[in-house]
């Protein structure tokens, strides 16, 4: 295909064509950028949190009755809840659960002086726990063992510990965590390290390397406030809450359990992540709104031009030019103009990419997105153009003599 | 002349329908999507109280000792007040009014044994609190002095929550079991709620909560309620008394009417914290303790989330886009009337002339694409009310920002017409007529 008739053609409406450029480059660079945040946030949204989430719900109750036995009540409420028909498995925690917001941590430190400044010292999630609490949630033990029916105590001092492989690494970098103390609180208490997790997320996250930090000890929840947590098949969660709800109120109608409170691990992921998610769907819907327009201003564009050249289609069709030669000739201008585009869009890109790294913490764009925008780019052109210019080639060697 | 350049402008937008219709829908879509987070930047930032807003004024002390690391990352422990300085603050008496504050959540035992027993949120206070703000009373009045210092079991109650608990009848007088003790009513408010709720610390949902009920700090402070909010202690004692003095937890509002009370208020506040240095109880210079306006604060606390800020750049580079996309469209569109133009100029009609002609053509066009684009707006904003998002309720469109989105538009377009409507009119009246074919 001959370049130089396109050029000197796209000269007579140089500012036109400009625009058009400048137009897909603007395209090019911001739907770079929304594209690599979207990833960006469903990587965010999809964190495992080591627990077997589609088979988990979760319902909190806060007692009214100071004068209960915390004890007697988990006692009474977990075989009231164990009672129900499709529930495999359950446990009370004190309220600090992967990713419901309630956080309850600290320092750990693997020596008896406890220090933020210390490099021995972490900060870390403190889990707590009834009985089957890990096979409850689903936590796949990858050294050790679950805790011991005596290790468990009421008390502020609980002596063992479940931690996570994550914090494992970090207290004892190159060694072996099982069986070592480490200490926390206000004792300090030391603890003795029976078992390591595989994965075990925070209530909430931490940045890279910090929201993976967390431990179990074996203290027993000891106020009448508790989250009870359920396990069974993933199709009977919303009837297991219900009768969840029906059964806790049954043992103790002056309890409170409110309805934001009663819910499945699904839910209570997808709270956490809600922000996130309006953020993905908003990115979504202006990219998508971007690339809409861009390709309606190439075809209209093309559309206009194939109308105004007609005559001059219509004398190349007279001379010799076959269909395919005219339809080439406009998908090669729209080439020319998309690609000088994306090469300037990548560089925006990049420039766009460096004052979002600025003001919005956002890491360095990966250079891949680039030619991965520009490939999109051209195709989102050539689709667009394809229809104008199938009318353009359709134009008969008669329209060279008709009047304009 | 207008009348006649308007009907010029529709008859030619009528000729290309097609191309026509696809400005209007870029300039609604650009319109739509900048509208819509202008419009929640704008709810989010206004001001929550109208009027009273200029002359209050929040005081900041740093009780914090050199040495202080926190281990909740991103949180300032001296964003809120010890008990004991904002009882000093409150003695001094310098300002108008004066109030420290708290949240609490607390569980309401209903007399009515209908209604299961239920959690409420509200706020430990002082006096000032009602006068200050401006809360306004349906059925009697806040308390005084002495209960605030005798921390009297009074409590005021929002509209709502005395319905709820005593339906129709007089609230005022009835008892209401409050966690484990038993309050008094002396007063019902309306339900009032200020948005942002600006007096409740960093820990609070600003655009969703709101106070239930109202009762005298000292009472919370010996009943040890429990505290819906930020609390730092920078000593690791047992005692857990809320009245020690390492412990940061109150908000602190004054009423300040005049520039030269700020600025004693200031002076206040900078000797007061020169005071308790020379007492060995505060280690940071004096010059830390700092008078915010409310607006002041609301910046500096920033309550707006990154992600809004995102999200209306974002918006605003697609209007951009789409206006670069009309400009070469409209320029397309003029040039190719390069025959009409050479004849209405060859008849004697000026550059200027041409130019207003073309002008009006594209106002039409961003008139069109506004009245499109504010139904774009609506639609955002109500898929933005359904999400779940603290500050998604408040976003709605009121009609300062209706009138600048159809402005907004008509302005975008005939900014974009600019370029080809100069174009247009630098056309050359005689070669035209020459090349017409």
């Amino acid at each position: 295909m001959e370049l130089r008739p396109i050029i000197s053609s796209l000269r007579h409406h140089a500012l036109t064509a400009a625009l058009l450029t400048l137009q897909v480059a603007l395209t090019c660079a911001i739907v770079c950028n929304v594209a690599f945040m979207v990833i960006r946030r469903v990587d965010d949204i999809s964190i495992p949190s080591g627990i077997a989430e589609n088979e988990l719900s979760v319902i909190r109750s806060d007692g009214t009755d100071t004068k209960q036995n915390p004890q007697a009540l988990h006692q009474a409420d977990l075989a009231a809840l164990r009672a129900i028909p499709g529930v495999r498995s359950v446990a009370a925690v004190s309220y600090a659960l992967p990713l419901n917001r309630q956080d309850s941590y600290g320092l750990v430190c693997t020596t008896a002086t406890l220090s933020l400044h210390s490099k021995a010292c972490k900060i870390s999630t403190f889990y707590d726990g009834t009985p089957h609490l890990v096979d409850t949630l689903g936590l796949q033990l990858v050294a050790g063992r679950d805790f011991l029916p005596d290790e468990y105590t009421a008390d502020d001092r609980p002596s063992a510990a479940i931690i996570s492989r994550a914090l494992a690494d970090r207290l004892f970098p190159g060694q072996n965590a099982l069986g070592r103390m480490i200490y926390m609180g206000r004792g300090p208490d030391a603890l003795h390290v029976v078992g390591i997790v595989a994965t075990l997320l925070r209530p909430g996250l931490h940045g890279p390397g910090g929201s993976q930090l967390s431990l179990i000890t074996s203290h027993l929840p000891d106020s009448n406030s508790e989250a009870y947590v359920l396990r069974s098949a993933p199709a009977d969660r919303a009837r297991v809450l219900d009768a969840a709800t029906k059964a806790l109120f049954a043992s103790d109608p002056t309890r409170i359990i409110e309805p934001k409170y009663v819910r499945t691990y699904t839910q209570i992921r997808a709270a956490y992540f809600q922000r996130d998610t309006t953020m993905i769907g908003l990115f979504i819907a202006s990219a998508l709104g971007l690339l809409f327009v861009t390709a309606l201003g190439i075809a209209g564009l093309a559309n206009f031009w194939v109308q105004q050249r007609r005559r001059s289609i219509g004398i190349r069709r007279a001379v010799g030019a076959t269909r395919r030669d005219i339809l080439r000739y406009f998908q090669t201008e729209n080439l020319l103009i998309v690609t000088t585009g994306v090469v300037l869009g990548m560089a925006l890109a990049i420039t766009l990419n460096l004052q979002l790294m600025k003001h919005y913490e956002l890491p360095r764009l990966p250079l891949w997105y680039l030619p991965i925008g520009a490939l999109a780019l051209e195709a989102l052109g050539q689709a667009a153009v394809l229809l104008p210019a199938r009318r353009a080639a359709r134009v008969t060697p008669v329209e060279a003599i008709r009047g304009p | 002349m207008i009348g006649y350049y308007l009907d010029l402008a529709l008859n030619s937008l009528r000729r290309t329908p097609v191309l026509t219709g696809l400005m209007v829908l870029a300039i609604s879509l650009g319109i739509g999507a900048s509208m819509t987070m202008l419009t929640v930047l704008h709810v989010m930032t206004d001001d929550p109280l109208p009027g009273r807003s200029a002359h209050l004024y929040t005081p900041h002390l740093d009780p914090l000792p050199l040495k202080y690391a926190s281990v909740s990352a991103g949180r300032d422990a001296s964003a809120n007040l010890t008990w004991p300085d904002a009882m000093a603050l409150l003695a001094a008496h310098r300002a108008t009014h004066q109030a420290a504050m708290a949240g609490g959540r607390l569980q309401v035992h209903p007399a009515n044994s209908a209604l299961r027993p239920f959690y409420a949120d509200g706020r430990y206070t002082t006096k000032d609190f009602f006068t200050m703000f401006g809360v306004p009373f349906r059925q009697g009045h806040g308390w005084n002095s002495s209960d605030d210092t005798a921390g009297a079991h009074v409590v005021v109650l929002a509209e709502s929550l005395a319905h709820k608990l005593f339906g129709n009848d007089v609230a005022i007088g009835r008892m209401v079991r409050l966690n484990d003790d038993d309050f008094r009513v002396i007063g019902v408010t309306a339900d009032w709620r200020p948005s942002p709720l600006f007096y409740a610390d960093a820990a609070a949902q600003h655009y969703d909560d709101s106070d239930q009920f109202f009762l005298p700090l000292a009472a919370a402070a010996d009943l040890q309620l429990d505290v819906n909010g930020n609390m730092d202690s920078w000593i690791v004692s047992s005692d857990d008394n809320m009245r020690r003095p390492t412990l940061t937890w109150l908000q602190f509002w004054v009423q300040l009417d005049t520039p030269a009370q700020v600025a004693a208020y200031r002076r206040f506040l900078v000797d007061y914290s020169e005071q308790q240095k020379s007492l060995g109880r505060f280690q940071r210079p004096a010059s830390h303790a700092k008078l915010y306006s409310l607006m002041g604060w609301l910046a500096h606390d920033n309550l707006v989330p990154s992600d809004v800020r995102l999200q209306l750049w974002l918006a605003l580079g697609f209007l951009f886009v789409c206006m670069v996309n009309i400009v070469a469209l409209l320029l397309a569109k003029f040039l190719r009337r390069s025959n009409e133009i050479s004849v209405r100029r060859a008849l004697g009609a000026r550059r200027g002339d041409i130019f207003v002609q073309f002008g009006v053509e594209s106002a039409v066009i961003g008139l069109c694409g506004g009245v499109l684009g504010v139904l774009v707006a609506e639609l955002g904003l109500w898929s933005v009310r359904h999400r779940p998002d603290d500050y998604a309720h408040v976003a709605r469109m009121d009609v300062p920002m209706l009138l600048s989105t159809l402005a907004l538009a008509v302005v975008a377009s005939v900014l974009a017409g600019l370029l080809p409507a100069w174009r247009a009119c630098s056309v050359a009246p005689a070669l035209q007529l020459k090349n017409s074919n």
